[in-house]
């Protein structure tokens, strides 16, 4: 009998506050995963955000650093600067990184900081109970938006890789969902190229991962996720934006 | 024969384990609460997994441990 699958060591043995069935847990799982697996874990930094996973600091098993709401990419474009050989992911949502961040991760990726974001998009406000967020569904009802999103009065969804992929220091941006076992690999080797894309010192890598919120979107978790897949990924389509040719596996 | 552990205490009984078992052979423990006021999944029929540890992959708190 060998061990065919086990807690990784890139997270801390505690509980995990989420809400049944986020798929936040999965993320973290993958992220953990791909740090132990190129054994980055002990020269990592992690910045955390401001969102549902704020404290993800006590979660994984590295050095972690809070950022204010949505500068996430600032921190640790000083982190990466002052610490050039450790590895500097920041880790945040769609609240976060396409709304009060947008000019941070607009400007890092400009920069061609040599980091790596795993962005998490599950297109409302989960922390604060379910409002409207920037990657808000045209139609889709929040707290915020009773009717359904409107056009005429509350905008578009931000496509953030499309947005990202045309800035030159973007150098890997690709949008993953982990809706099944298969994508959930696919994500999990998506994170990696991101992580080694940075080690080679080739510049900005984004992972963008669509994400469920089973509690504000008023659904089971398995139905949160057939609607990720139904709804979500005809707005955002999954894909490689950018670098889909470089070789960094050595 | 694989073996499937399942940590319930950590547990939140959200069904995606279920939802991708090829053999769906987990349930929730109708008649368990755990500390955190969940049913936990569990499985009866031990010798019908074929130690796929899809239940693991997908599972959001790492509660589940496949032996093969």
């Amino acid at each position: 009998m060998a061990l065919v699958y086990q807690r990784t060591q890139g997270l801390l043995d505690v509980p995990f506050h989420y809400c049944p069935g986020c798929t936040h847990g999965i993320v973290h799982k993958l992220v953990a995963e791909v740090l132990v697996e190129l054994g980055l874990l002990d020269s990592t930094v992690g910045v955390s955000p401001v969102g549902c996973t704020y404290n993800n600091y006590e979660y994984f098993a590295c050095d972690m650093q809070q950022a204010a709401h949505g500068r996430a990419p600032a921190v640790a474009t000083g982190i990466k600067r002052v610490l050039p050989d450790a590895t500097v992911f920041t880790y945040q949502g769609d609240g976060d990184l396409a709304a009060i961040g947008t000019a941070e991760i607009v400007h890092a990726a400009a920069r061609g900081e040599k980091i790596t974001t795993i962005f998490v998009n599950n297109a409302i406000y989960g922390m604060t109970s379910g409002q409207m967020a920037p990657t808000t569904l045209l139609g889709q009802v929040t707290t915020t938006s009773p009717f359904g999103r409107d056009a005429a009065t509350q905008g578009y969804p931000i496509n953030v890789c499309e947005m990202l992929a045309t800035l030159r220091g973007a150098v890997y941006v690709e949008r993953v969902s982990v809706t099944s076992i298969k994508g959930i690999r696919a994500a999990k080797k998506a994170i990696r190229k991101a992580f080694l894309v940075q080690k080679k010192g080739l510049g900005f890598s984004l992972v963008e991962v669509l994400s469920t919120c089973p509690t504000n979107w008023g659904k089971s978790p398995v139905e949160s996720l057939q609607w990720v897949d139904s709804a979500m990924t005809a707005q955002y389509p999954l894909g490689v934006f950018r670098g889909a040719d470089l070789e960094v596996e050595t | 024969m694989p073996r499937v552990e399942f940590r319930e205490d950590r547990c939140k009984g959200c069904s995606l384990c279920i939802s991708v078992c090829p053999k769906k052979i987990i349930l929730l423990r109708e008649d368990v609460l755990n500390c955190k006021g969940f049913h936990p999944a569990g499985v009866d029929e031990m010798d019908k997994c074929i130690g796929c540890a899809f239940c693991a992959v997908i599972c959001p708190d790492s509660v589940i441990e496949v032996e093969k």
